[in-house]
């Protein structure tokens, strides 16, 4: 198989600078990947496959019949990212989460943002993702959100641009580390030769920012991993990191809160737990504090962690930055926190709540994306350009019925990659999720999820849609900073 | 180790253990009736009554053909000691404690249940049924020797070794007392080349034929009874097991051995040390069935034990606090 036919088209290409030209990163790749025999590169995609299969990399299909499984389809052909653009990424995300945490952390304390007029208080209050369960918490040192997934894309001319903010609970690292072992799997000596940019010391970094969140005084803290259970769509992703932690992975009827700590149930009796990285949503977390129906949370929890004898990773209320029209603000917020001009721009957005922007909205409907405010995993979104006069005219109604949570984006033309089709390649859409930890300073993993749109033009790359992902390929600048060089095999 | 993950790895165990103990059932009966085509249904029926699943399967199939039974005890999943549902409820519980077992373990685990999976959905089975089972047994082997060798010999690594030899202990008294009361009353089978033949298919249903030549050489009811029973070092006999299970157990509480501080100890004690003074005559005279229906009672009492001692911890705020973690 070769790239003769390939065809970038308009598109921005992640591998090739123009038909039949590879980017520097990506160019021994390419060279590779031609010198394959007939058939290998097709092999290699089936093996990495079954491997996946076999190491029950999967997730449940909601609502299908039971045992019904499937792999997020994995794509062999890895996504490469140059030095340069990835030191603008880099400095660009450090920026935006370090305002976006003194964001969060100003709301629930003294607001001053909305009462410089920044950000209408508005917006904030009539968040739907706004707690105020979580005014006057000072989580330990400052910090909100430890563990970040920022959703990037790039356009036509290569420039990135953030898409999304998700402070909650962002899933899909373990889809990176374990894409990173297939692919090492499927071309190694590319992979070695490349110097791309290693990515195993995520679980390392993970616990180590987890455990400084426990109470000074306790020297070995016992941290846990919360998952709703074993039914959850991200399940494999929660078991998959307690594992590489090392620590327990518990279920909400695991833990208990007694004489004001957090406990759990082990065959021993009870043990304190000090950190708890949740990965069930606010509204579920606290049945006394939050949602009363929720049977997956720990009834008190959040009185204990009011009184700093439990840490939680993230701290509830961070979701207010996850909202859409809050989205919009983030340029205006680096500026008023720390002086400065957003690295990474946001993609332009209209906030329906404005009179003006909302009559740009109703005329353009077929022109634009139409977001829910509070909506994730591509639910909730009217694209113009693919939608039926119906639809536009249903999306009309909502936008007319509850402005404050509708928001509008031009379309953006993401770049692309080439994957395997059958027997030859073909260009799809992606887009990029780096994962951030903050810690003592902010870590940004040189890698991230490429979320690949599989369907022949279509823009919605989420796994619940027909998504698949992609190896991430940061290049290091010098081979010291590679995979596999000597410096890290010392580490 | 947290509760729900002890019980867990012990379920784990337990579903592994009777699906493969299910296969050799299977497996020795298809044998079997190639060597006895007279027999063939009496055969078939009596590997229901091992798994105590003769009401359902009458309601489901009728007659004990072959097809209707290999289909019924491999794939049905609405027969809870299937195969498949046994494999089913061992990969469930492996995947909810997939942190705490080794990823060797639960890919050999996920692996077994595809194979299972693949081959009801393409119904290899009846074309190749000896090949199928003989592969399956092997699948959980092998899954013995990874988790032997991948997994710290720990607290769950012996909440996962009892809940195995509690079950073998179970399976292999079930096979006894079906084959023993099917076989006995037949008398004038005894001394014919068919009773060989039967008592044989016994030992081979239990991997014990070679080894119980080796101790006995002639194979005579009575002491096939005893092997299987009794026999101080085979390792699936019930005695063995229960004195193989007691050592976890004491490894998981830290307890004296021959002292007891909980349920499970006192009734495994109880039932372990009974077994070290029985003698085979004594069993006999009493009567095999009742004594072996006594012991699956006794050892329901000892599952129910496990259960209240380590899994059902209260989450009411109680006085004593078990002694802290």
């Amino acid at each position: 198989m070769d790239f003769n036919n390939y065809n970038t088209e308009e598109f921005f290409d992640e591998l090739f600078v123009s038909n039949g030209c590879a980017r520097p990163g990506a160019s021994i790749l390419v060279k590779r990947i031609e010198e394959l025999q007939d058939g290998d590169l097709v092999r290699r995609q089936r093996a990495a496959e079954a491997a996946m299969m076999n190491l029950g990399i999967t997730f449940a299909v909601y609502g299908d019949e039971q045992g019904s499984e499937k792999i997020i389809p994995f794509d062999i052909i890895p996504r490469v990212i140059e030095p340069n653009d990835w030191q603008l990424l880099e400095a660009g995300l450090k920026q935006r989460i370090t305002a976006l945490n003194l964001f969060v952390d100003d709301i629930y304390n003294d607001q001053k943002i909305l009462r410089d007029k920044i950000i209408p208080e508005d917006v904030i209050l009539s968040a739907s993702s706004y707690r105020k369960q979580c005014v006057g918490i000072k989580p330990p040192k400052g910090v909100w959100c430890h563990i970040t997934g920022t959703d990037l894309i790039r356009d036509k001319d290569g420039r990135f641009y953030v898409l999304e903010d998700n402070l909650r609970c962002p899933s899909g690292v373990s889809y990176v580390l374990e894409n990173r072992q297939l692919q090492k799997r499927t071309f190694p000596r590319v992979f070695e030769a490349s110097r791309v940019r290693p990515v195993h010391d995520y679980a390392s970094r993970l616990v180590q920012t987890l455990g400084r969140l426990a109470p000074d005084h306790i020297t070995d803290p016992t941290i846990v991993v919360l998952t709703p259970g074993v039914y959850n769509s991200a399940y494999f992703e929660h078991s998959f990191l307690a594992q590489q932690m090392g620590v327990e992975l518990v279920e909400g009827r695991d833990l208990v809160v007694r004489d004001g700590f957090v406990m759990m149930r082990t065959t021993r009796g009870f043990t304190q737990v000090d950190v708890i990285y949740r990965r069930i949503d606010d509204d579920f977390i606290d049945p006394l504090a939050f949602r009363e129906d929720s049977a997956l949370g720990i009834p008190g929890i959040m009185d204990v962690y009011r009184a700093g004898r439990v840490a939680l990773a993230n701290a509830p209320g961070t979701g207010i930055a996850d909202d859409k029209v809050v989205y919009a603000y983030v340029p205006d917020m680096i500026k008023y926190y720390l002086d400065e001009e957003a690295i990474l721009p946001n993609v332009p957005t209209y906030l329906c709540w404005r009179d003006e922007d909302r009559q740009y909205v109703l005329d353009h409907l077929s022109e634009l994306v139409v977001k829910a405010a509070n909506e994730s995993g591509g639910y909730g979104m009217l694209i113009g350009p693919a939608s039926t006069r119906q639809e536009q005219a249903e999306f009309a109604d909502k936008i007319k019925a509850s402005p404050r949570n509708y928001i509008a984006q031009p379309v953006v033309s993401l770049s692309r990659a080439p994957v395997i089709v059958d027997d030859h390649f073909e260009g799809r859409h992606v887009d990029l999720r780096p994962y951030v930890l903050y810690d003592d300073d902010i870590y940004v993993m040189p890698g991230g999820l490429t979320r690949v749109a599989l369907r022949k033009g279509s823009l919605v790359v989420n796994s619940s849609q027909g998504g698949g992902s992609k190896d991430t390929w940061v290049i290091a600048e010098s081979p010291d900073d590679a995979a596999g060089s000597m410096s890290q095999m010392q580490q | 180790m947290l509760s729900r993950v002890a019980d867990s790895i012990y379920w784990m165990s337990r579903y592994i253990e009777r699906a493969e103990n299910i296969a050799r059932f299977v497996d020795v009966v298809n044998h079997l009736v190639l060597d006895l085509p007279d027999q063939e249904a009496n055969q078939w029926s009596s590997l229901i009554q091992v798994t105590e699943g003769t009401e359902l399967f009458e309601q489901r199939y009728g007659t004990a053909s072959e097809e209707n039974v290999i289909r019924f005890m491999t794939f049905d999943m609405d027969n809870p000691n299937s195969i498949y549902s046994c494999l089913w409820a061992a990969r469930e519980n492996a995947r909810s404690v997939r942190d705490a077992i080794s990823s060797e373990m639960w890919e050999q685990i996920n692996r077994s249940y595809l194979m299972v999976k693949d081959a009801q959905v393409s119904n290899r089975v009846d074309e190749d049924a000896a090949a199928f089972f003989s592969h399956f047994k092997k699948a959980c082997h092998l899954l013995s020797g990874i988790t032997d060798i991948t997994m710290t010999h720990g607290e769950g690594w012996h909440f996962g070794r009892m809940g195995r030899l509690i079950e073998r202990a179970d399976k292999t008294s079930r096979m006894v007392d079906v084959k023993y009361f099917v076989l006995l009353p037949r008398v004038d089978y005894v001394g014919s080349p068919y009773d060989n033949l039967q008592w044989a298919a016994l030992l081979k249903s239990i991997s014990a034929f070679e080894m119980y030549r080796k101790r006995f050489r002639q194979i005579v009811p009575k002491q096939v009874a005893d092997f299987l029973i009794l026999d101080r070092q085979f390792p699936r006999s019930m005695r063995y097991c229960l004195s193989k299970a007691e050592e976890s157990l004491y490894a998981i509480t830290g307890s004296q051995p021959s002292t007891f501080g909980n349920l499970v100890e006192q009734r495994l004690g109880r039932m372990r040390s009974e077994m070290d003074y029985a003698d085979i005559d004594e069993i006999l005279d009493d009567g095999l069935h009742e004594y072996l229906d006594e012991f699956q009672d006794k050892l329901n009492g000892v599952g129910d034990a496990v259960y209240q001692t380590f899994f059902a911890l209260s989450s009411a705020p109680v006085a004593d606090e078990a002694g802290g973690a």
